[in-house]
């Protein structure tokens, strides 16, 4: 077992190896909007990095800076209404200081997003056929035929009846979970590596959720697409996710292969968001009061650690550090590492008592 | 579609019916004797009586009426019993004694001018209206988009009469860069055609050139906050692209509708510019019908000016439906 932060040589060789093979890598992306109320430091430190063809999910709540960091991602961050700093490195091209028009030919063809709404998505006024005709136009000379006889095979591929007549549709003649099938054919149409998917079925109906997943998932099994998945349901994230990265205040506080995560939850952020998803395997009666209090405000959040006036440990750490210090995020076991003063068999103990008392054993996944 | 078209079609006949009973019930029961307003100083009780007579003003109410929209439909004689009996033929909208003319020829004679003065204004305050409101939304919170909204502001609060004689006394008067204006048509002098109307377009135009640019700048604004522009983006269009057939396309349409309803009721602003720069236009002919009292000659240019508006308001609403595939099923 490796504690915090001390690295052996043999882990230093297996990392150089693993970092070649990395498709995405993000170092310290950093995504500030200047506002008439101060500096919105929406992202704030980000790093991570993905294997080709992995799947990682980005969970957390509402405002801690899931969707900047997609877009920022696929450079759809105005670069004049934000600062963006940091590395992007897409498999082995920077994105941060490309210039745009770079970035926007590596749009729709290498990185593809779909979004949470499908209807306010897609264009009321055009055909969706037409759309992702366009979208394939904007990568490939390819004449209008061609590319609409692809548009349709597309359409069909995802799950879309009767093609022939839908693809002359507008979007406000389709049901929720068509235009996300929609969205997800135009996004998968130029066969990109990585797709985002920004909380893919927060709006659809709860029976097409599912569906709508069992499809991403197919597809990318299919194309070998790298996915990063941003969402609320940390259900769908034991599912279909390789690697999970928790953020909290524009940061990531927690991140690591799934199972870790689920079995091994470190960070007091994390344990909060486990313990308050309703589980069979747990007592409702036990379940926990989820995290009290509310997310900081990205324009002044606490001086020590982002998460402690929401904490319950933070009386363990001596010297007020957590009022003083920001933590680092540090590797406490292979690949898994969190941002937290509590040194690490401290806070497995915590996690051990905590889901403990939920379930009356160890969470299995 | 076409039950649709069917639909606003009838409503619109309905409308016209109900306004031009208005209009008449309105102006022939109001308090004073329209007899006596033919013929002003000249009137003996002989000729009030005559007047009377000729303009079938002696019959009930309801006989007006239906002679009136059947002058409309098949033409109709005044004077019948006179020598020199007036003929009218279909479409007549009345007979004005008070300027010895047909009321449709002297709404035929004056509507070109306001026909060209409209236009003119018109492509004015669409053209500099949107072109500045879209430079200012790309480059909103810049000095471009301040020095613009500054323009519209100054335009928006000055009266259109003041801007006029502002620029009658400089332009025409102190420095004579324009003649005075005197109308012809673009097809007989096509030169002082423009001398004439350059100045009546500008203040016809600024207040809505003014209102136009902040518009325009405002649903460019909000569309560019639409997700399906963040969808353009996302799918590697070109800025160009995602500005002009995205963005614009959509926030522009509601502009479309707007332009063609003002345009219409921009035969109420004449009334002001026509005055100042005195252009023998329906604004003019209106003013000066009122003066005179002048019923028949008031009732046709208010029929036919409500007819242009409500035929303007379903141009523009067929309009919006082909534009917006979203109002089509309905
Ligand atoms: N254009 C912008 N200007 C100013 N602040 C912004 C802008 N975009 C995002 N923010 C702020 O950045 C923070 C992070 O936003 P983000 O959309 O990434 O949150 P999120 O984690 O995706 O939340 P949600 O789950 O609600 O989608 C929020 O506080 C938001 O208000
Ligand atoms: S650093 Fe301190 S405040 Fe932050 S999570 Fe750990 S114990 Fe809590
Ligand atoms: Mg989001």
């Amino acid at each position: 077992m490796i504690s915090d932060g001390v690295i052996t040589d043999s882990e230093v060789m297996r990392r150089e190896a693993a970092l070649d093979r990395q498709f995405l890598t993000v170092n310290d992306l950093a995504v500030a909007f200047p506002t008439e109320d101060g500096l919105v430091r929406a992202v704030d430190g980000v790093s991570l990095s993905l294997e080709k063809g992995k799947t990682l999910a980005i969970v957390g709540e509402s405002g801690s800076g899931k969707s900047v960091t997609a877009q920022a991602i696929m450079g759809l961050v105005n670069r004049k209404a934000a600062k963006v700093t940091g590395e992007i490195w897409l498999d082995g091209q920077e994105l941060v200081a490309m210039p745009d028009d770079d970035v926007q030919a590596l749009r729709g063809d290498e990185m593809a997003m779909i979004f949470q709404d499908p209807m306010s998505s897609l264009h009321p006024f055009y055909r969706i056929g037409d759309q992702i005709v366009e979208a394939i136009r904007a990568h490939r000379s390819m004449g209008r035929s061609f590319a609409r006889r692809e548009a349709l095979e597309m359409l069909r591929h995802v799950g879309i009846p009767a093609v022939e007549r839908r693809i002359d549709a507008y979007p406000h003649q389709l049901s929720g979970g068509m235009r996300q099938r929609v969205m997800i054919a135009m996004a998968l149409i130029n066969s990109p590596d990585l797709l985002i998917a920004d909380e893919p079925t927060t709006a659809l109906d709860v029976t097409v959720q599912a569906q709508i997943m069992e499809l991403i998932q197919s597809l990318q099994a299919e194309f070998g697409t790298t996915v990063i998945l941003i969402t609320h349901d940390l259900g769908i994230v034991a599912d279909v996710a390789d690697e999970v990265a928790v953020m909290y205040g524009g940061r990531i506080v927690e991140l690591g292969p799934t199972r870790a995560i689920y079995d091994n939850p470190e960070m007091p952020y994390t344990l909060g968001l486990l313990s308050s998803i309703p589980r069979m395997d747990r007592d409702p009666n036990k379940r926990l009061d989820p995290i009290r209090g509310n997310p900081p405000s990205p324009i002044k959040l606490p001086k020590g650690c982002v998460f402690q006036p929401r904490c319950n440990y933070f009386e363990r750490v001596p010297g007020g550090r957590c009022f003083t210090e920001r933590p680092e995020l540090l590797e406490a076991e292979l690949d898994h590492s969190v941002r937290c003063h509590i040194p690490h068999e401290e806070r497995q103990q915590i996690a051990n008592d905590v889901l403990h008392a939920l379930t009356g054993g160890p969470t299995p996944l | 579609m076409a039950a649709y078209l069917v639909r606003r079609v009838v409503g619109m006949v309905v409308l016209l019916f109900l306004l031009s009973v208005t209009v008449f019930v309105l102006f022939n029961l109001l308090p004073g004797d329209p007899a006596r307003l033919t013929c002003g100083k000249a009137c003996t009780p002989q000729i009030i009586e005559a007047n009377r007579h000729r303009l079938g003003l002696d019959q009930p109410v309801l006989t007006q009426y239906t002679n009136f929209v059947k002058g409309i439909f098949f033409g109709r004689t005044f004077s019948e019993d006179s020598p020199e009996p007036i003929i009218c033929h279909a479409p007549c909208l009345g007979y004005s004694y008070n300027r010895h003319q047909q009321v449709l020829a002297a709404i035929a004679d004056a509507a070109p001018v306001t026909f060209w003065l409209a236009v003119g204004a018109f492509l004015i305050w669409i053209v500099v209206g949107i072109s500045m409101g879209i430079l200012a939304a790309l480059n909103r919170g810049s000095w471009v988009d301040r020095t613009i909204m500054g323009i519209s502001l100054i335009g928006y609060s000055m009266p259109s009469f003041f801007i006029g004689l502002l620029l009658i006394f400089f332009v025409i008067i102190r420095f004579n860069w324009l003649p005075f204006p005197s109308y012809v048509s673009p097809f007989d002098n096509p030169i002082q055609f423009l001398q004439t109307m350059i100045l009546p377009w500008i203040v016809l135009a600024v207040l809505n050139a003014a209102f136009y640019m902040r518009l325009t700048r405002n649903q460019v604004l909000e569309v560019f906050g639409d997700d399906y522009i963040r969808t353009a983006r996302a799918k590697g269009l070109p800025e160009r692209v995602v500005v002009v057939k995205h963005a614009l396309r959509a926030g522009l349409t509601p502009i479309v509708t707007a332009a063609g309803l003002d345009l219409a009721y921009l035969l109420g602003g004449a009334i002001i510019s026509e005055n100042i720069f005195n252009l023998p236009g329906l604004g003019s002919l209106a003013v000066g019908s009122v003066l005179n009292s002048d019923l028949p000659l008031i009732t046709g240019i208010t029929l036919v000016t409500a007819t242009i508006i409500i035929f303007a308001n379903l141009v523009v609403d067929l309009l919006y439906a082909v534009i917006d595939p979203r109002v089509r099923v309905g």
